[in-house]
């Protein structure tokens, strides 16, 4: 099972295209992910960052090529698709904790729903994740009654009490007010830490820097040009990519 | 006023057949409606095309004729029988054809519902690895009923009030044969219609007092 020189990739993308009608967002992508890889997606709206990063977890079909994940093609549908997204989490930009249910209950319906895991387990477990994201004291509160960056780190929560395999995370902070984004950060800094896999689509430079592996820039559904976080950022190779960097280093 | 009086017991008694009939109808409608409204939302092409024709027709068709189809296509023709007592099969006749009809309009209520719970409530659902039926169950109609507990009032309002049109089209009980008999001798006299129309208020008003004040308690949070 060994590939790259001994890494195991966890996802493997081969000739992936995807179409919004005439509109052609993912060309021909070819990209690995291996285990304990964090991932930094970068690139200007509309170049398709989000449709790569819901195609891993099929919340967007693909028109041809292949997505291999664990090992396996990914499923087409029914009760296979729905195990594996279990062992993929998604952290949205707009956070999406379920809006009628507490923080609590959004941390334990998957482990208890999809994972058949005890109520009293899957709390108990809840209540450890929120300790480590900082929200334990809101565990009975609704989101709604939740900060930005509060929701989203119980959207990270969320996530991870399903032991997923890998975590997507689609612009976790552009929704969030300025002095909440380092808290929502520092979550995923700890995470990268730890060894998750990851892969995120962001603007942040400094998380990129400090945590990831590999910066891939990505505009009009290519990948552009893929390196290392440092080289990236002040050595940049294509026109595209120093052209969007200019824009982002000057806001 | 007198008239009222002396035909008080009768006429309670066949009220009670319209608030018997209510109350099968207004939980048979419920389960229903949320059954086709499941069916609008789904994956499935044949199901959302089941439920979509299902939904205009019954709507658009006059209650009158969905149950003179209930009880002479399903019952007549069918030989649908539900009790070998007539009454007690005409009644559930009748009752079921009242929340077939009321159900299409559960369902059109319920949909608005669905429209309000934005679209990452189900994507969310789903990234964990609900099912299609345990995100629509867990997330998407809890969210739905909460968004349209006073409209789904509304409809029990109506459906209320069409079980006249069922007593009085299909269900040869007491409720017509004593109403009929009292406007045949006395004539629609006011205070008879006034009484009936108290009664009716009794049960339809606390309906939509109770269920503006259910939407304001449940109504999400976003
Ligand atoms: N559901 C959709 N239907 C039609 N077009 C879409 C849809 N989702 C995204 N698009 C289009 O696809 C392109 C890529 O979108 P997206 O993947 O969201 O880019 P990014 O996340 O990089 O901003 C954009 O032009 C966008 O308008
Ligand atoms: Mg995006």
């Amino acid at each position: 099972m060994t590939e790259n020189g001994g890494v195991t990739p966890l996802v493997r993308l081969e000739n992936v295209n995807k179409h919004f009608g005439a509109l052609h967002v993912l060309k021909n992508i070819n990209l690995t992910v291996s285990r304990g890889e964090v991932l930094v997606v970068i690139g200007p709206s509309g170049g398709g960052k989000s449709t790569l990063c819901r195609a891993i977890n099929r919340l967007e079909t693909i028109d041809d090529g292949k997505i291999v994940f664990d090992g396996q093609v990914l499923p087409e549908e029914g009760k296979a698709l729905a195990r594996l997204r279990s062992e993929v989490g998604m952290v949205f930009q707009s956070f999406n904790l379920f809006a009628h249910k507490t923080i609590r209950e959004n941390v334990t319906l998957g482990p208890v729903k999809v994972r058949g895991v005890s109520k009293d387990a899957a709390s108990k477990r809840a209540m450890e994740l929120l300790e480590r994201v900082g929200i334990a004291a809101q565990a009975d509160k609704y989101p709604a009654q939740l900060s930005g960056g509060q929701q989203q780190r119980v959207a990270i929560a969320r996530a991870l009490a399903m032991d997923p395999k890998m975590i997507l995370f689609d612009e976790p902070t552009s929704a969030l007010d300025p002095e909440m984004v380092q808290e929502v950060l520092d979550v995923m800094i700890g995470l990268a830490r730890d060894g998750m896999t990851m892969v995120v689509v962001t603007h942040e430079m400094g998380f990129a820097r400090r945590a990831a592996n590999r910066v891939v820039f990505m505009a009009d559904g290519q990948i552009v040009e893929e390196n290392t976080p440092d080289e990236f950022f002040t050595n940049a190779q294509t026109d595209r990519a120093r052209d969007f960097l200019s824009k982002i280093l000057t806001h | 006023m007198e008239d009222l009086i002396r035909y008080a017991p009768d006429l309670a008694a066949g009220f009670l057949e319209n608030i018997k009939l209510s109350i099968v109808a207004a939980i048979v409608s419920l389960v229903f409606g949320t059954v086709l409204v499941a069916m609008r939302v789904s994956p499935t092409p044949v199901l959302r095309a089941a439920g979509t024709i299902y939904v205009n027709v019954v709507r658009n068709t006059p209650l009158t004729l969905v149950l003179a189809f209930s009880a002479l296509g399903l019952s007549d023709q069918l030989g649908l029988v539900f009790s070998t007592e007539p009454r007690t099969n005409s009644f559930w006749i009748v009752a079921l054809g009242l929340a077939a009809y009321t159900a299409a309009f559960v369902c059109e209520a319920l949909r608005s519902g669905i429209n309000t719970v934005p679209l990452g409530q189900a994507e969310a659902a789903r990234a964990i690895g609900l099912t299609f039926m345990q995100s629509l169950r867990m997330i998407i109609l809890p969210q739905a009923f909460r968004a349209v507990v006073a409209p789904l009032g509304s409809v029990m309002i109506a459906m209320v009030k069409n079980t006249t049109v069922a007593v009085a089209g299909g269900f040869a009980a007491d409720a017509a044969a004593n109403m009929k008999e009292s406007f045949d001798q006395v004539g629609a006299s006011i205070p008879i219609f006034l009484g009936i129309v108290v009664a009716f208020m009794a049960v339809t008003l606390p309906i939509g007092y109770l269920t503006g004040r259910l939407a304001q308690r449940l109504a999400v949070a976003r």
